[in-house]
């Protein structure tokens, strides 16, 4: 890529090599402040850029394979960098000289170093001709997958599959042998790393080799001696399933996902659990009817609680996990089963889960109550659902509650207004007061969804007030909530109600004795000053900002001198663009845009530009830059550099 | 939630562990009552003292099978006779074994262990409660501990009997029966961790032919917690294992050995948990007493590792340091003091004071301070920077107090080099603030032609991607570079200790416009 070649070099080309002399820029790297040398490293393309494509692969890089010997924080941020330097190396032709330094950080001890390296010599491997891919990637391969340290054979397991689809047969058998060996391998972490990349190389693989390789491997994961591994096994079991034929699957796949189902380990009996859907969805449905009975039955003894007829109650916990997996899986099935089916057979399983004494079980049927409102109607369920739902919202796991809030707008679509105002407006409000930020965020977040669903006025009448009630609350931590939702709200509820009812609770609350509080008003008023009219923000706004920027309060000072320059930078620009440009098509488009981000940049590109052209028309008329053409390739990319030009050229200006 | 008063919440916020005592505590069960059967009612047999010792044997055998009936301990009214049956039986072969000479005929193993396996080995449940802090909540116990129990005491003494025999033993208790007893070591219940202990360390004392099978299983189950799930309950106790095996390792050091020390033993300072198995860290300690030239590996290892934002950890591993520097050869210390005291020179000015102060307990050490008095040379030049910086500018009056001391003794062991330092001081600093200059200079010039390739490469129709995304990141990177400044200051306004010195310099040129 000769263009590529031009960029890189020009540095060099200009006689300027002296600026980057790479002794400075190995300094860079080699810094002795952890963070000085990782803020060096992830700008390892602007060094390569520097360098040019040359010195980046006959300097840079062997002392960076010679020298990965760092904290792995580094080293993950280098293995990333390495994945995207194809094209600073000098292209396609070159991307070989990237294994060495990435061979090395596959072999690190550190999972995540070790991970994005694999990642990163899964990508480039893409890039290699075929005819590079077996002199160079293969070979690397093959020593990774003998390498002595369980780390380099881990690491192989993932490599597999991206090469074999391209390399000869003889190579191709080599590589399966590897596998193999390595399906196989003396440490427990190894096989999990094969077994877990099982199902992927499967799907590369001939047919005929997948019949006599793949399910022979398979089975020997199957029943490993660990449940770590067998369970990874099972797993991937869905994707070989969709390569075989319908009639081999019976003898080939379906004895081991049986014993798999039956296996004594709670951990191999939830993963069957966790696939089933999928691994089902992928076999045909009058397969799937067979399986469902012979299967489904054995799970029954983990279910038993499931039936409303059993009165048995021996579950012990372990069971509760499978229980919650399978709680998933069969709200899946009814999208398989049809309606009739689902109402015959699953609802009464649906119900009684609804009551489950497990909170996983009853949350994953809700998590999953969009499948079966395609199929039969949530409003089947609406009896059942209710009390579910208001005991989940006050589960002692938050991350439990947080899911049910999650589901609240869904469910109040679905269930609508009336029925929402009546049974579940109120939980929506406690969330509001819970002791877990968390909850109190998504619960923030609720609102506003549920604002946008049922319109403005509807907010007025039940949410409003009660949010603007908060702010009279002894808790500071409510406070700060009643702030936290009227940035939330304020766009959806518009200008009338914003401005009338929100804004003056915010202002009294500048006065608020704790400071956190205080300054968040500040930050509500920045977030806010969009919606309010320009009135309110010069008469009201301001000088409650000003005042605070007096504040006692270090964080509160800072904060409010953050909103008044937002405030006054925005807008003086959109004087300026609407004075400069008022016939400018896009300008205007640009400038009324909803994005309030995308907005803002448009009317400091335009100043800037126009700054510029103004300056520019001094000293040469011809050269006027023109708007559309200056930014239009990249309307947010240039905004920093236009505007700290246009401040500069200001500053000349007002000199001259 | 409602339940908790106004009180308790003053802050606004609940404390943890009020709202944890609020949960219902219940303990677990295990998964393989699923696998079996309803048990059938189990009818007592008569005492082995009272039978006839010919027929001993034969109702040794029979209490033993009766043993095997697993019974659900979750439901405490469920059979509860024969699970008095059990448990007394269980009790009698406890005794049997223990006091009584030649009952471990031949015929007996393979029954004995018949009934263990069934009884000990099972799938772990998962955990109760998935957020398990090992530090702060109550372990879920196992349900059926009654029972197990018993069966744990009894492989215990069946173990120790003096006509135990390992030659005959060795084909039940095998590979497979140790991997299962240590993944039995992940069990939430400390009374069953101890018993594996023991028992482990019975087996391992007793079986030649298992000791390399078991090291490399612990070594397996150490790296599958550092590098995959960083969950296994049983670390420290197969640490206080090793930690007792170290002791017995022949010298030189086999490289199976050191290859533990470095791949897994320091390693194992990353996890999160590491405050629940440090106390067993002196594994550590055990290998440098060993062998000396591990030093240096050793501490650069844990440099490696140094935790970053835990402070908790931090003074962990100055506590780890000053043991191995309790034993350190002054040969060993020289090489590896430069990189030491520059960690240590970092501890000294943390802003959490318990890492600053237990930094500075070093110098209350004799040894340590006779090592840094030799090497008074290296060690001030390195420590002074941070010392003369803290003694104006900590925020803790007792870090400042002894760092005063520390200065002090310092100083008395080389005053030149002292007064050198001091007058060198101011200097120096401005030195580095003109090297941090120049890296932002350097970094801007590439930040430019970065910016003027990408412009050409816009020019050009065919344009690079990968480099075109890069410039667009950086861009991004830019103009959050006013933003990033900002929050520093704020930083410094929340944490006045930290980075009082505005950085005028750097402040200046970056807001010098690059438009040229």
């Amino acid at each position: 890529c000769c263009c590529c070649n031009e960029v890189g070099c020009k540095p060099g080309a200009d006689g300027d090599d002296s600026l980057y002399p790479i002794a400075v820029l190995i300094d860079e790297l080699r810094n002795e402040d952890v963070q000085l040398r990782l803020n060096s490293i992830k700008k390892l393309s602007t060094i390569a850029l520097a360098l040019g494509v040359e010195r980046t692969r006959t300097e840079l890089l062997p002392f960076l394979t010679d020298t990965i010997y760092d904290e792995d924080e580094v080293l993950l941020a280098l293995a990333e960098q390495l994945g995207n330097f194809t094209m600073l190396v000098g292209g396609p032709e070159y991307v070989h000289c990237l294994l060495p330094p990435l061979e090395s950080l596959a072999t690190v001890e550190e999972t995540v170093v070790r991970d994005k390296a694999v990642e990163s010599l899964r990508k480039i491997s893409q890039e290699h001709s075929p005819v590079d891919l077996e002199v160079h990637f293969e070979p690397l391969v093959k020593r990774l997958a003998s390498g002595d340290w369980f780390t380099s054979r881990t690491s192989a397991c993932g490599l597999f599959s991206v090469c074999y689809p391209r390399v000869s047969s003889t190579v191709k058998a080599e590589i399966r042998q590897h596998f193999r060996t390595l399906c196989s391998d003396d440490t427990p972490m190894v096989r999990r790393a094969a077994a877990s990349k099982l199902g992927e190389f499967a799907k590369v693989l001939e047919l005929d080799y997948v019949k006599s390789d793949i399910i022979s491997l398979f089975t020997a994961l199957a029943s490993d001696e660990q449940d770590s591994v067998r369970l990874l096994a099972v797993e991937a079991c869905v994707s070989i399933a969709t390569l075989l034929p319908q009639e081999d699957l019976e003898s080939l796949v379906m004895p081991t996902l049986r014993q798999a189902a039956e296996d004594k380990s709670w951990r191999v009996r939830y993963m069957v659990a966790d696939k089933f859907s999928e691994t089902f969805v992928s076999l045909q449905i009058s397969l799937c009817f067979n399986c469902i009975h012979s299967v489904l039955t054995i799970w029954l003894s983990d279910l038993c609680l499931l039936c409303p007829v059993s009165e048995q109650e021996l579950v012990s916990d372990t069971n509760q996990h499978v229980k919650s997996a399978l709680a998933s899986v069969i709200m899946g099935l009814s999208t398989i089963l049809g309606k009739d089916n689902t109402i015959e057979h699953l609802l009464p399983l649906f119900l009684a889960q609804l009551k489950d004494e497990c909170p996983e079980v009853r949350l994953n049927i809700i998590s999953n109550l969009d499948c079966v409102n395609e199929v039969i109607g949530i409003r089947q369920l609406s009896q059942s659902l209710l009390p579910a739902i208001v005991e989940l919202a006050e589960d002692a796991k938050w991350r439990v509650r947080l899911a049910i809030i999650e589901y609240m707008p869904l469910l109040a679509g679905q269930l609508g207004v009336e029925f929402f105002d009546e049974k579940l407006n109120t939980l929506c409000m406690a969330w509001l007061i819970d002791h877990v930020y968390a909850i109190r965020e998504a619960a923030t977040c609720n609102l506003m969804k549920l604002v946008e669903k049922f319109g403005a006025e509807w907010a007025q009448n039940t949410i409003v007030p009660k949010v603007l009630g908060m702010a009279n609350d002894p808790n500071y931590l409510h406070r700060m909530t009643t702030l936290f939702c009227i940035n939330a709200l304020s766009e959806a509820c518009g200008q009338d109600i914003t401005t009338k009812q929100m804004l003056p609770v915010v202002l009294k609350m500048s006065n608020d004795q704790v400071a956190n509080v205080r300054f968040n008003v500040a930050k509500s008023l920045q977030k806010i000053g969009p919606v309010l009219d320009s009135n309110a923000l010069q008469t009201e706004v301001k000088p409650v900002l000003e005042k605070l920027a007096t504040d006692t309060d270090m964080d509160v000072k800072y904060f409010a001198q953050e909103a008044i320059s937002d405030a006054n930078v925005e807008q003086r620009l959109v004087q300026q663009a609407a004075f400069i440009f008022p016939a400018d098509q896009t300008c205007c488009s640009l400038a009324g845009s909803q994005d309030r981000s995308e907005q803002r940049n448009t009317v400091v590109s335009i100043t800037a530009c126009n700054l510029m052209n103004s300056r520019i028309a001094c000293t040469n008329p011809s050269q006027t830059v023109s708007f559309p053409n200056f930014f239009q390739p990249d309307l947010h990319a240039p905004v920093h550099s236009l505007f700290s030009a246009a401040t500069q050229i200001e500053f000349d200006q007002t000199n001259e | 939630m409602s339940a908790i008063s106004a009180s308790e919440k003053v802050d606004g916020f609940t404390r943890k562990s009020m709202r944890k005592a609020q949960k219902q505590r219940k303990s677990q069960g295990s998964s393989q009552y699923r696998t079996q059967s309803a048990p059938v009612e189990l009818s007592p047999l008569p005492q082995l003292k009272d039978a006839p010792s010919t027929e001993q044997q034969e109702l040794f055998t029979q209490k033993l099978q009766q043993c095997c009936m697993l019974f659900d301990f979750l439901d405490s009214v469920m059979d509860l006779k024969s699970k008095e049956i059990k448990r007394a039986t269980l009790n009698e072969l406890v005794d049997y074994v223990s006091t009584n000479r030649g009952v471990l005929v031949e015929s007996t193993y393979p029954e004995i262990t018949n009934m263990i396996c069934t009884n000990i080995f099972r799938t772990l449940p998962p955990s109760d409660n998935p957020d398990f802090d090992p530090e702060e909540d109550e372990p879920t116990l196992e349900a059926s501990w009654p029972h197990i129990q018993l069966v744990y005491e009894f492989l215990l003494r069946f173990l120790e009997n003096p006509d135990f025999q390992p030659s005959i033993a060795k084909r039940h208790i095998d590979q497979k029966f140790v991997l299962q007893l240590l993944e039995l070591f992940d069990s939430e219940d400390p009374r069953e961790r101890d018993f594996l202990k023991t028992i482990l360390h019975r087996i391992y004392g007793k079986f030649l032919g298992l000791r390399a099978f078991i090291r490399k299983q612990i070594n397996n189950i150490f790296l599958r917690f550092i590098y995959e799930t960083e969950h296994f309950n049983g670390v420290a106790e197969l640490l206080e294992i090793l930690g007792s095996i170290i002791n017995g390792f022949a010298l030189p050091l086999k490289a199976e050995h050191k290859q533990f020390l470095m791949k897994v033993l320091i390693p194992l300072h990353t996890a999160k948990g590491l405050a629940l198995f440090h106390a067993q860290a002196y594994c550590v300690v055990q290998f440098l007493e060993k062998d000396p030239t591990l030093t240096e590996p050793v501490i650069r290892g844990l440099l490696k590792f140094w935790p970053k934002t835990c402070s908790q950890k931090e003074v962990m591993f100055l506590g780890e340091i000053e043991e191995i520097l309790d034993v350190i050869e002054p040969t060993q210390f020289k090489k590896i003091q430069e990189p030491l005291f520059k960690q240590i020179s970092k501890c000294v000015a943390n802003p959490h004071f318990q890492v600053a102060e237990r930094a500075l307990y070093f110098w209350n050490n004799e040894y340590i301070l006779s090592l840094i008095e030799e090497n008074i040379d290296k060690v001030l030049p390195i420590m002074f920077g941070s010392l003369y910086r803290i003694s104006k500018e900590h925020w803790n009056p007792t870090i400042v107090a002894l760092v005063y001391n520390v200065l002090k003794t310092l100083m008395e062991m080389n005053c030149t080099l002292f007064d050198e330092l001091t007058s060198s001081y101011k200097a120096e600093r401005q030195r580095e603030k003109k090297k941090e200059q120049e890296r932002d200079e350097l970094w801007k010039k590439l930040d430019e032609l970065r910016l003027s390739s990408a412009a050409l490469v816009q020019n050009n129709s065919h344009g690079l991607p990968s480099v075109q995304n890069n410039n667009n990141n950086n861009n991004n990177n830019n103009s959050s570079n006013n933003n990033d400044n900002q929050d520093t200051r704020a930083e410094a306004a929340a944490v006045p200790t930290d980075n009082k010195v505005p950085d005028a310099g750097v402040a200046a040129s970056e807001s010098t416009p690059c438009a040229k």
